[in-house]
């Protein structure tokens, strides 16, 4: 079982390796979001200090759901996701793999860019630290609710807007979250809980969210 | 045997085409004990309920405003249960309750969130506050569109109905989750502007009228549910003989 996880782990992160711009388009995406925040609100450093948290948080949100379209569509497509199902290792398994690669490419350097954007909103070293490991602890849950949503709607017409409606309501738990570890560390307070409770969330979805992916592939497909 | 003490085969109206008759018996049963109930609470909540101290006539929105909340709640946990029943037994009227359920509940989270709107206006001098209560209820508005976007998106209704499913079931795990995140954020966030928690007693009379219309709105949502599904079974069974005879 184990191999049969890193193998598609491999594969994937491999396939995202030779598309690199596919990533680079997500990060991109991310960093513009971000930065047309403050030409809408106006550059007071005091508001952008306050919203800095928050405003880097819905946009991994957006960045998220935006990246998920393609988490099952190119092997549907080329008919890899039926040889998956038809395998004999666990469905659930394969999934967590391809999860797992979903979350190293666009959860991770969402994570590593945030210190560089933290900069630009001038938030204090602790807090940007804190805004850092809050995404390294919450961007999972976005990659393995996500992948529910995507595999719902796979092959569907209009299925990116239809993946949002159905995702981004259930991510509010991860911004609030997320965005309030920053926000406690810079009001003086300790985020640790926060970092804790995200991380427990992860935890939780990476244990039950495989099950109803493979569910939901299963109905998709077949 | 499927038959227990009460006589009844009770697996014989799990079919549509047998359930499809029954239903229509009932309907008219829910509809008449709905308007009762609604007419007796409307008449004890604006006639024999005492005004209210600090808010005047304005709270009696009450009446309408927590029955539509608790059927909005109350009708996605329902939906969920009908909805992993089809998943589970692969029963077709299951998933069809499901779906039949669906608009009703968005109805009644719409009617919560709109009667306290106006509500707010008077007592709180603004429409909207983030308060958690009210913001998880939004949140919920927001899940039900997300069931109906998902099953209009779908054409295949069986695929619907068990990729909706799925959604339900992820959907009632994340409820308790999404409150109790959104109240803390509350918590945080709000100043000490209103606080719902420390609301006045109230006089019997207040809770008899509010216990009555809840009733009504039980009695409705059923009709309007029965009188739903239906039309989801004639639809989906279009193509059986007994539809056709029917028609």
């Amino acid at each position: 079982m184990l191999s049969t996880f890193l193998a598609v782990v491999r594969r994937d992160l491999m396939l995202a390796f030779r598309q690199r711009m596919d990533v680079m388009n997500t990060l991109v995406f991310f960093v513009v979001v971000v930065t047309i925040v403050p030409l809408g609100v106006g550059a007071d450093p005091n508001l952008l200090r306050a919203i800095a948290p928050g405003v880097v948080w819905v946009a991994a949100l957006l960045a998220a759901v935006l990246s998920l379209q393609r988490l099952f569509a190119s092997d549907y497509q080329d008919g890899t996701l039926e040889q998956m199902l038809l395998a004999g290792e666990p469905l659930a398994v394969i999934v967590l793999g391809k999860v797992v690669a979903h979350w190293l490419v666009t959860g991770i350097p969402v994570t590593v860019i945030s210190i560089l954007l933290a900069l630009m909103f001038d938030i204090d070293a602790d807090a940007a630290m804190t805004l850092c490991l809050s995404l390294a602890a919450g961007t999972p849950v976005l990659s393995f609710l996500g992948a529910v949503g995507a595999s719902l709607t796979l092959s569907l017409r209009g299925a990116g807007v239809l993946i949002s409606l159905l995702v981004l309501p259930l991510y509010i738990p991860v911004l609030i979250l997320g965005a309030g570890a920053a926000e406690a560390v810079a009001s003086g307070l300790d985020g640790t809980p926060y970092l804790l409770l995200l991380a427990a969330l992860s935890l939780l979805a990476m244990v039950l969210t495989p099950w109803a992916i493979a569910a939901a592939l299963r109905i998709s497909v077949e | 045997m499927a038959v227990d003490v009460t006589g009844i085969n009770w697996y014989k109206y799990s079919a549509p085409r047998t359930f499809y008759p029954l239903a229509g018996r009932l309907i008219p049963w829910f509809a008449g004990l709905a308007l009762v109930f609604c007419l007796i609470g409307l008449y004890i909540g604006f006639f024999l309920a005492p005004t209210e101290a600090r808010q005047g006539e304005a709270y009696r929105i009450i009446f309408i405003h927590v029955p539509a909340a608790w059927m909005s709640m109350f009708i996605y946990v329902v939906m969920a249960i009908w909805a992993a029943l089809g998943l589970a037994f692969n029963t077709r009227l299951s998933s069809m309750m499901a779906s039949a359920l669906a608009p009703t509940g968005a109805i009644m989270t719409f009617i919560a969130l709109w009667t306290g709107a106006l509500w707010g206006r008077p007592t709180w001098g603004t429409y909207w506050v983030w308060d958690a209560r009210l913001t998880s209820e939004l949140i919920l508005l927001f899940l039900y569109f997300g069931f109906l976007a998902l099953e209009a998106a779908i054409e295949d209704s069986r695929r619907a109905d068990r990729a909706c499913a799925v959604l339900a079931l992820v959907g009632v795990v994340n409820v308790p989750i999404i409150y109790f995140s959104v109240k803390w954020w509350n918590t945080l966030h709000q100043g000490a502007t209103v606080s719902l928690e420390s609301a006045p007693r109230m006089a019997t009379t207040m809770f008899a009228g509010m216990g009555v219309l809840a009733l009504g709105f039980w009695m409705y949502c059923i009709a309007a549910a029965l009188h739903r599904v239906r039309s989801i079974i004639l639809e989906r069974e279009r193509r059986a003989d007994w539809v056709r005879e029917a028609a």
